[in-house]
C-alpha cells in the first residue's frame, strides 16, 4: 500500500536518507529497525511531509502521495510521534475530540476508550498532567479516531515501564488482529520482532536487510551485525 | 472623601478604556505570533488605516458606517499583504520577517500621507454616545464606556471561540505544535490565513474605535506599535490570557502612574517589562507548547 522508492531526505544541507526503498503490504505490520543515527525517524517525517522528499518518490496505492502533512493525514495515514506531541493547551477530551469530530468511521470516542479505559478517567486533565504511558495511549487513540488505513508509530516505548510496554504491545495487537496497516520504528527488538509480519533494517539512510520477523529472530548474525542485539 | 473616590473610579475606568482599546490589538498581533511564529511589525499601521478609513468614511456616511467598514476593509488590506508579502515570508526566519514588515509600516504611512495629508483629522462620537452615564457616581463619557464594553464583549466572544469550540481548539493545537496538527490532518496553512484576516480586522475596529478619541494621524500607528508589543510581551506571546492580563497591566500601570507618580510615569512600563522579562521571560501567560 506504501512504497517508498529511492527516497532522499534530511534536515536542511544534510542528507540523512540515500535512496530508501521499501513497501508497507495492506494489513500487515512492517517494523522498520536500524541503530541510533540510521535514518528511522527520519523515513517517517519524509512520509509524513515533515521533511521534504529531495528525490525518488513515495506512492499510496500507486499513486503519487500528497506532500503536505494535512493532506497526506487526510490520505488516511496517522502518525504518533516518538515525542508523543501531545497539546498541551488542551484537554485530553479536546485532544481526542480534535481527530474524533473531523473522521468518521468505526473508530469513535467509546471505543478508542474502551481500548484504553484509563483515559476515560482523565479526559478533563490537562493533556500534559499525563504520566508517560497515558501520553502514549492518547497519542495512538488520537491517532486511531482519524480512522487511518495506516498507522505509523515511532518508538511507542520510549520510556515506558515494562507493564505499560505490555498494555501498549497488547493493544497493538488488538489492532494488528483487526486488521490495521502499521508502520513500527522501534529500538525494542523483542517488541518489535512480536508485533511485526515484515522487518526492514536500516543502516545509513537506506535498506541493509529485509525479510519476515521470523527470520531476522532466527538470524543472530544479521541482528549482531545491524542492530547490535 | 468622595471627590478622592470619585477620582479613583475614573482613573480606573481610563485605564480599563486604555487596556481594552490595547487588547484589540495586542490580540491579533499576539496570535498571529504564537500561530504562525511572524513577527508582524505593520500590525500597528494596520491600525492607523482603519482610524483613517473610519474617518474617511464617516465624513460621507456617518460613525457606523466606518464603525463597521473600517474592519473590513483593513482585513482586505492584510489579505492583499498576505498573499503579495507574507505568505512568501513565512519560512523566511524572523529577522527577514522584522525587516520586511518595518519596512511596510514606513509604506502604509506614506500611503495614508499620500492619500490624507499629513495634518491630524478630527472624527465626531456618533451622536447616540455623545452624552455622559452616571457610573458609581461619576459622570463618565458614554462613548469611552462603549470601548470598554466593546473590549469586554469581544474578549468574551474570542474566549468563547477559543476555548469552547472545534475552531478554537484547532487554533490552540496549532499554536502549541503547528507541525503535529498538520499531521492530524489540520490544514494550518488556512487557519492562519483566517486568523491572520481576523487578527487584522481587530486592528481595523481598533483604529476606528480609537479615531474618536484621539486625533487620527499618520504617526498613530507607530506610537501604538511599542505599547502593543509591550503588552504582548508581558502577558506571553500566543494567548487570549495573556493579551488581556498585558492588556489591563499596561493601562492601569500608565494610567495611574501619571497620576501618582508624573515623573516616573513614562518608566514605569518598562521597568514592569525588563522585571517580568527578568522573571518570567516567556511571560506572565505563555502559551505551553
Amino acid at each position: 500500500m506504501l512504497e517508498l522508492a529511492n527516497v532522499n531526505s534530511g534536515y536542511g544541507e544534510t542528507q540523512v536518507l540515500h535512496g530508501m526503498s521499501f513497501t508497507a503490504r495492506q494489513g500487515r505490520v512492517l517494523a522498520i529497525l536500524g541503530r541510533n543515527g540510521a535514518g528511522k525517524s527520519t523515513t517517517l517525517k519524509t512520509v509524513m511531509g515533515l521533511l521534504p522528499t529531495q528525490k525518488g518518490s513515495i506512492l499510496l496505492d500507486g499513486m503519487s502521495m500528497a506532500t503536505t502533512p494535512h493532506a497526506i493525514a487526510n490520505s488516511g495515514i496517522a502518525y504518533v510521534p516518538e515525542t508523543r506531541d501531545i497539546f498541551p493547551s488542551l484537554s485530553v477530551r479536546e485532544n481526542l475530540e480534535l481527530t474524533a469530530r473531523r473522521f468518521s468511521g468505526d473508530w469513535t470516542l467509546d471505543r478508542v476508550l474502551a481500548l484504553f479505559p484509563r483515559l476515560g478517567e482523565r479526559l478533563d486533565n490537562g493533556g500534559t498532567q499525563l504520566s508517560g504511558g497515558e501520553q502514549q495511549m492518547l497519542a495512538i487513540a488520537r491517532a486511531l479516531l482519524m480512522n487511518p488505513r495506516l498507522l505509523i508509530l515511532d518508538e511507542p516505548t520510549e520510556g515506558l515501564a515494562p507493564i505499560i510496554v505490555q498494555l501498549i504491545h497488547d493493544k497493538l495487537q488488538e489492532l494488528k488482529d483487526a486488521g490495521l496497516s502499521m508502520i513500527l520504528v522501534e529500538q525494542n527488538f523483542g517488541f518489535a520482532t512480536s508485533l511485526a509480519d515484515d522487518v526492514v533494517v536500516v543502516g545509513k539512510g537506506q535498506i541493509v536487510w529485509e525479510g519476515s520477523a521470523n527470520e531476522i529472530r532466527a538470524d543472530d548474525a544479521i541482528q549482531h551485525r545491524w542492530l547490535g542485539v | 472623601m468622595n471627590a478622592d473616590v470619585g477620582f479613583w473610579i475614573l482613573q480606573s475606568l481610563n485605564a480599563l478604556q486604555l487596556s481594552m482599546l490595547l487588547f484589540l490589538l495586542s490580540i491579533g498581533l499576539t496570535v498571529i505570533f504564537g500561530l504562525m511564529h511572524f513577527v508582524n511589525l505593520a500590525h500597528g499601521s494596520l491600525y492607523a488605516v482603519g482610524a483613517y478609513v473610519a474617518a474617511a468614511i464617516a465624513t460621507g456616511w456617518g460613525y457606523w458606517a466606518g464603525f463597521f467598514l473600517a474592519p473590513v476593509a483593513v482585513a482586505a488590506t492584510g489579505i492583499v499583504l498576505y498573499l503579495g508579502l507574507i505568505r512568501k515570508m513565512r519560512r523566511s526566519g524572523p529577522m527577514a520577517q522584522v525587516l520586511v514588515t518595518f519596512g511596510l509600516i514606513f509604506v502604509l504611512l506614506d500611503l495614508t500621507r499620500i492619500l490624507w495629508g499629513d495634518l491630524p483629522l478630527a472624527i465626531e462620537t456618533p451622536a447616540l454616545l455623545q452624552g455622559r452615564i452616571n457610573i458609581l457616581g461619576i459622570d463618565y463619557p458614554a462613548y469611552r464606556l462603549f470601548v470598554i464594553v466593546l473590549g469586554l464583549a469581544i474578549f468574551a466572544a474570542l474566549a468563547f471561540i477559543l476555548g469552547r469550540t472545534q475552531v478554537g481548539a484547532m487554533i490552540r493545537a496549532g499554536v502549541d505544535n503547528d507541525a503535529m496538527a498538520a499531521c492530524l490532518g489540520i490544514n494550518v496553512e488556512r487557519l492562519f490565513f483566517t486568523v491572520f484576516c481576523i487578527g487584522c480586522a481587530l486592528a481595523g475596529l481598533a483604529g476606528a474605535v480609537a479615531a474618536p478619541l484621539l486625533s487620527v494621524a499618520p504617526d498613530m500607528g507607530l506610537q501604538i506599535l511599542i505599547p502593543t508589543l509591550i503588552v504582548i510581551v508581558i502577558g506571553g506571546l500566543g494567548s487570549l490570557k495573556g493579551a488581556i492580563a498585558g492588556s489591563l497591566i499596561y493601562g492601569i500601570v500608565q494610567t495611574f502612574g501619571a497620576v501618582i507618580a508624573p515623573q516616573m510615569a513614562s518608566v514605569l512600563i518598562y521597568a514592569l517589562l525588563a522585571a517580568v522579562l527578568v522573571i518570567r521571560p516567556m511571560g506572565l501567560f505563555p502559551t505551553k507548547g
